[in-house]
C-alpha cells in the first residue's frame, strides 16, 4: 500500500505566528481511469489539511471523523504522532469542519484503490452503491470502520512522517549539519554532537519554507511506540461530568423546541392539520409537512402535549394492508418463484453444486430467517436548524457531516457553501446517523420561522421511524461425502446491499453456489452496524455447525480443517479455542458454540458459553472473542469496541425484532423492543492477534457472529437447533417459547 | 412558577402543564448533562436524586419536587477540582463510549455505593439493569462500580 504514499502530495504554509500547516493531498495520478475520475480529474488535486504545528509547541490534527465512542481522535492523533516523534502531551485535535475540502478522499480511495491487498469486496463495490454515494455526496462519513483504515494510514500517518521530515531537514540547515545526524524524540529536534536542539514550534516557521518531500518514509511496527498502546482516550473526562455536549444539548439564543408525528404507515400522507391549538400553552406554530405533522413550542414537552392532543388524520395508502406474516410469505413466494424461473442473481458459482447434490452421501439443509431491527441509538434523533434568508447553520451529531450540509443546501435551494454544519458528539450512531432524514424534515420546519428550532423525536418516533436492517431469508444446502468432507454449498438469499463480500465463505467447499433475489418491500432499508455481515455470519456461520454435525466432527475442527489455507482464520480459531478451552467440561444444561467471520478487514472468531434452563430460559455466561485486525492501533479501544458489538448483537440475538402490523412498525419503545441490559450481560474476554497486516475495522465485526456463536452454543446444550432470530421466539422444544 | 433546588442552587422554573423534572432541568434550568432516552422510565438515561434516591426525571412532574434536594451530575463533585470516586473510577476503566447514557449510569451508581458501599455482583446487576447501555459498556461500568466500592470503603474507614 505504499504506492498511496508516494502519490501524496504534500503542501505546507505557514500562518501569521508562525504556525505550521501541512496540507496532505493524494492524487489519483495514473490510476485507472475508473477511480481516478470518482477521487479527482486527472492532475487535480484534493486538498485536506491535517495538522498544524504552532508556535506554543502544540500539534493540532484535524480529524474528519466524528467521535461516536469509538475514540477514533484519539486513535488517529496517536497514529499522526508516532509519526511524527511527537510528545503525546502535545497533541491536539479538531473535528474537520463540514467543508469540501475536507471531504474525505482517503475513504473513498480505501475502497477502491484495488492494491494487491484489498480485499475483493471493495474492488466489487466500485459498482456498488459506495461509488454512487462517494459520487453524489461529499462523502465525510465514519462507517464501515474506515476511519483508522484509511484517514489514518493514508492521511494520519502520512502527514506525520511529512512534517517530521520537514522539520528535520529545516533543523539541519538551520544548524549547518546533516539530515541524518539530527533525531527527533517527543517532540524535540536534536543534534547530538553539537548539542543544539529545538522544539517543534519553534523549528515550524523553517520548516513551512522546506521543499516538501513527496515520499515520506513510514515507520515499521518495530519503531512504534505511540500505535498500539493504549492512551487515554480525549473524549472521556467531559463523559463522566455532563459537560459533554450531544445534538440534543445544544442551546442557541431564541431557540424554540419542535417535534414530529409522522404517518405510522411508510408512504402515507397527513390528509389535513389543525392549528387552532397555535397561541395556546405554548404552542407556536403547527406544521403540515405533508407525510408529519410538526409542532413548534416553548418547550419539547409542550411541543409533545400538543402533538399528543391533535387527532391526526393519515391517508395511509396501500400499504396499510401489509403484516409481518404477509411479509414473510410474500418473500419466501418470490423466492420460490425466482428459483423456478431460473432469475437468480449469481454472487458466486464454482463447480457443479447440482451434480454433488445426486451423489451425496449427506445432505445437510435449511431454512434460516431474521427478522427487521431498528438501531435505537441511545440518544434519539435530533437535529437543530436555523434558517437565515440565503444561508443557514445546522447542529447535530452527524456520521455524515457533509452530507448533512448538501441535505440542507438542496431543501433550501442554497449554496452548499453558505450552510454551517456543527457537529456534536453522538449518541450512539450504528449506522443510523449516517442518514440525513431528520436534517431535511428538522430544516423544513425551520424554513417557517426566522428562529433557530430543535427538532427532538420523542423514542417512539425514533422506533417507528427509522431505516431498518432487512428481514431477511437464507435457504442452505450442503453436501457431504461419506467420511464428512463437503462437496458442495448452496445459498439463496434475498436482499444484497453491501459489503457484497459478507455471502462469501472462507471454507474449503470445492462446488458452491450462492445466488439472490431482491424482493420488494415497503420498510426502508438503512445501514445497521456490521450491513449486510449481521444476516450472513448468522447464515452461514449456523449452517457451517450444522454441516459440522453432519460429517460427525467437532465444530469447531471442522472450521479449522476447512481453512487450512487461511492463516488468519486458522490463528483466530486456534487461539479462541484455547482461551475458551473448548472441549472442557461444563455444567449440565450448558452448551458451547463457535463461530468465526470475517468482516472490514478484521477476523474475530467467537464462543459463547451458554446455559438453557429447565423452563427454555437461556443465559448467555461468557463469551470468549479472539480478533486479528491487522494490527490494533490502540487495543483498549478495540477490545471496547468488540465488548459494544457482542452486546449490540446480543441484543439482536436474544430479543431483537421490529414487526410490521397493519403497515406500520408494532414496537415503540424499549418495553416492547427489549435491548441487552446488565443482568443479562456476559463477561467478555477479548484476545488480539497483531498479525501485522493493514488495520481492519473495530466498531462492528464483533457483531455478525454473536447470533450463531449463541445459537451453536444453543444446539451444543439442548439438540435445538435456531434457525430463526430472535431467539425469544423460538419454544426450543417446549411449550410457549421463552418469553 | 415553583422554585427548584438543584444541586444546591435555586432555579426558577415553570411547572405547567405537568412538565417532567427532565425537560425543567435540561430546557430551563440549562443543564444538559442529564439525558432523554425514552421517556417511560425504560432506559435510565434521565437518572437524578432526588432526595438521595435515585430518579427517573422524564416521569417524574417538575410540580412534585419543590422543597427537595435535587442533585444531578453536574452536582456530585466533592468541588470544582475534584471528582466524585465513582467517576475516577469511570475514567481508569475509560468506560464511556458514545457516552450518552453515561449520566445516568453514574447517577444509579453513585445513588447505589451511598446506599450500599459493598454490593454484591447481584446487588449490582439490580441496582444498574434500569440503565440501557446501548454501546454495551455493562462489563466496564460493573468493573468501575467495584473499583469505585474499594475506594470508597477505604476513605471512610480511614
Ligand atoms: S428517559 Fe427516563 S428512563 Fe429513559
Ligand atoms: S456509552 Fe453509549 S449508550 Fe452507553
Amino acid at each position: 500500500m505504499k504506492k498511496w504514499t508516494r502519490r501524496a502530495f504534500i503542501g505546507a504554509g505557514v500562518l501569521a505566528g508562525g504556525t505550521l500547516v501541512l496540507g496532505i493531498a493524494i492524487r489519483p495520478g495514473n490510476r485507472s481511469s475508473k477511480v481516478a475520475d470518482v477521487i479527482a480529474k486527472d492532475g487535480e488535486s484534493v486538498l485536506n489539511i491535517w495538522l498544524k504545528i504552532a508556535k506554543d509547541n502544540t500539534v493540532t490534527a484535524i480529524i474528519p471523523h466524528s467521535e461516536m465512542g469509538q475514540g477514533v481522535h484519539t486513535a488517529l492523533a496517536m497514529m499522526l504522532a508516532e509519526e511524527l516523534d511527537a510528545d503525546w502531551s502535545q497533541i491536539r485535535f479538531e473535528e474537520a469542519p463540514a467543508i469540501k475540502e475536507y471531504a474525505n478522499h482517503a475513504v473513498a480511495k480505501g475502497f477502491l484503490g484495488g492494491g494487491p491487498d484489498v480485499p475483493k469486496f471493495l474492488n466489487e463495490t466500485i459498482d456498488g452503491v459506495f461509488l454512487t454515494a462517494v459520487k453524489s455526496l461529499n462523502l465525510q462519513i465514519t462507517g464501515g470502520s474506515a476511519s483508522v483504515r484509511f484517514t489514518g494510514q493514508y492521511g494520519m500517518r502520512v502527514a506525520g512522517a511529512a512534517a517530521r521530515a520537514m522539520l528535520v531537514q529545516a533543523a539541519a540547515k538551520k544548524w549547518g549539519v546533516a539530515d541524518e545526524e539530527i533525531t527527533v524524540e517527543k517532540g524535540l529536534i536534536s543534534h547530538a554532537s553539537s548539542g543544539q536542539s529545538a522544539s517543534f514550534g519553534e523549528m515550524a516557521p523553517e520548516a513551512a519554507k522546506i521543499k516538501k518531500p513527496s515520499d515520506p518514509i513510514l515507520k515499521t511496527e518495530k519503531d512504534f511506540s505511540i500505535i498500539g498502546t493504549s492512551q487515554p482516550r480525549f473524549d472521556i473526562p467531559e463523559k463522566v461530568n455532563g459537560k459533554a455536549k450531544f445534538g440534543i444539548d445544544v442551546d442557541v439564543p431564541n431557540m424554540k423546541y419542535a417535534t414530529v408525528a409522522a404517518s405510522p404507515v411508510f408512504g402515507g400522507k397527513l390528509k389535513s392539520i389543525d392549528t387552532s391549538i397555535e397561541g395556546k400553552n405554548g404552542v407556536i406554530k403547527v406544521i403540515n409537512l405533508g407525510n408529519a405533522a410538526a409542532v413548534i413550542a416553548d418547550g419539547y414537552w409542550q411541543a409533545k402535549m400538543a402533538m399528543a392532543s391533535m387527532n391526526l388524520d393519515f391517508d395511509s395508502g396501500e400499504n396499510a394492508q401489509i403484516n409481518q406474516e404477509e411479509i414473510i410469505d410474500r418473500y419466501r413466494r418470490e423466492m420460490d418463484e425466482v428459483l423456478a424461473n431460473d432469475e437468480l442473481e449469481i454472487h458466486h458459482e464454482s463447480g457443479d453444486v447440482n451434480a454433488e447434490f445426486d451423489q451425496a452421501a449427506t445432505i445437510v439443509e435449511g431454512e434460516y430467517r431474521v427478522p427487521f431491527l431498528a438501531h435505537a441509538t441511545m440518544e434519539p434523533l435530533n437535529c437543530t436548524v436555523w434558517v437565515k434568508g440565503e444561508e443557514a447553520e445546522v447542529w447535530c451529531g452527524s456520521q455524515n457531516p457533509l452530507g448533512v450540509a448538501g441535505a440542507v443546501a438542496e431543501e433550501l435551494d442554497i449554496k452548499q457553501e453558505n450552510v454551517q454544519v456543527h457537529n456534536q458528539l453522538l449518541g450512539g450512531g450504528f449506522g443510523r446517523r449516517s442518514e440525513t432524514d431528520i436534517i431535511i424534515q428538522a430544516t423544513k420546519i425551520a424554513k417557517e420561522v426566522n428562529y433557530p428550532v430543535k427538532l427532538i423525536w420523542s423514542r417512539e418516533e425514533d422506533m417507528q421511524h427509522d431505516v431498518y436492517r432487512e428481514l431477511g431469508i437464507s435457504r442452505m444446502k450442503a453436501a457431504l461425502d461419506e467420511s464428512g468432507n463437503p462437496l458442495a454449498y448452496q445459498s439463496q438469499f434475498i436482499f444484497r446491499h453491501h459489503p457484497t463480500e459478507a455471502a462469501d465463505i472462507p471454507y474449503d467447499v470445492p462446488n458452491q453456489q450462492i445466488r439472490f433475489s431482491t424482493p420488494s418491500s415497503h420498510v426502508p432499508w438503512g445501514n445497521w452496524r456490521s450491513v449486510d455481515h449481521s444476516t450472513h455470519g448468522f447464515y452461514s456461520e449456523s449452517f457451517v455447525d450444522e454441516m459440522a454435525h453432519g460429517a460427525k466432527e467437532d465444530p469447531l475442527m471442522f472450521r479449522k480443517r476447512l481453512t487450512k489455507t487461511e492463516p488468519r482464520f486458522q490463528a483466530v480459531l486456534d487461539l479462541v479455542k484455547e482461551k475458551s478451552n473448548w472441549g472442557s467440561e461444563l455444567p449440565q444444561n450448558w452448551g458451547r458454540g463457535v463461530a468465526v467471520h470475517k468482516s472490514f478487514g478484521t477476523y474475530v472468531a467467537e464462543v459463547a458459553e451458554v446455559e438453557v434452563d429447565n423452563s427454555g430460559k437461556v443465559k448467555v455466561h461468557r463469551v470468549v472473542c479472539a480478533a486479528d485486525p491487522g494490527f490494533a492501533i490502540h487495543p483498549d479501544s478495540f477490545k471496547a469496541q468488540m465488548e459494544s458489538g457482542i452486546i449490540y448483537g446480543l441484543a439482536a440475538t436474544m430479543t431483537g425484532e421490529i414487526t410490521i402490523k397493519d403497515g406500520a412498525v408494532a414496537q415503540s419503545n424499549f418495553h416492547d423492543y427489549p435491548v441487552t441490559r446488565m443482568m443479562d450481560s456476559p463477561k467478555i474476554e477479548t484476545y488480539i492477534i497483531n498479525s501485522g497486516n493493514d488495520p481492519g475495522g473495530a466498531g462492528e465485526p464483533s457483531t455478525p457472529i454473536i447470533a450463531p456463536a449463541v445459537t451453536n452454543a444453543i444446539f451444543a446444550a439442548t439438540g435445538v437447533r435456531i434457525r430463526e432470530l430472535p431467539i425469544k421466539n423460538n419454544s426450543l422444544g417446549r411449550e410457549g417459547g421463552l418469553g | 412558577m415553583i422554585k427548584l433546588n438543584i444541586n444546591d442552587k435555586d432555579y426558577e422554573v415553570d411547572e405547567s402543564q405537568g412538565v417532567p423534572l427532565l425537560w425543567a432541568i435540561r430546557e430551563q434550568c440549562k443543564l444538559t448533562g442529564t439525558k432523554f432516552g425514552c421517556g417511560i422510565s425504560q432506559c435510565g438515561a434521565c437518572t437524578i436524586h432526588v432526595d438521595g434516591k435515585p430518579t427517573r426525571s422524564c416521569i417524574t412532574p417538575a410540580s412534585t419536587a419543590e422543597g427537595k434536594k435535587i442533585r444531578t451530575i453536574e452536582g456530585i463533585q466533592p468541588d470544582e477540582n475534584t471528582l466524585h470516586e465513582v467517576q475516577k473510577a469511570w475514567i481508569e476503566m475509560q468506560t464511556p463510549q458514545c457516552g450518552y447514557c453515561q449520566s445516568g449510569q453514574i447517577m444509579s451508581a453513585v445513588a447505589l455505593l451511598e446506599a450500599n458501599p459493598s454490593p454484591s455482583d447481584e446487588e449490582i446487576d439490580a441496582a444498574m439493569s434500569g440503565n440501557i447501555c446501548r454501546c454495551g459498556m455493562y462489563g466496564r461500568i460493573k468493573e468501575a462500580i467495584k473499583r469505585a466500592s474499594v475506594k470508597i470503603q477505604k476513605t471512610s474507614t480511614l
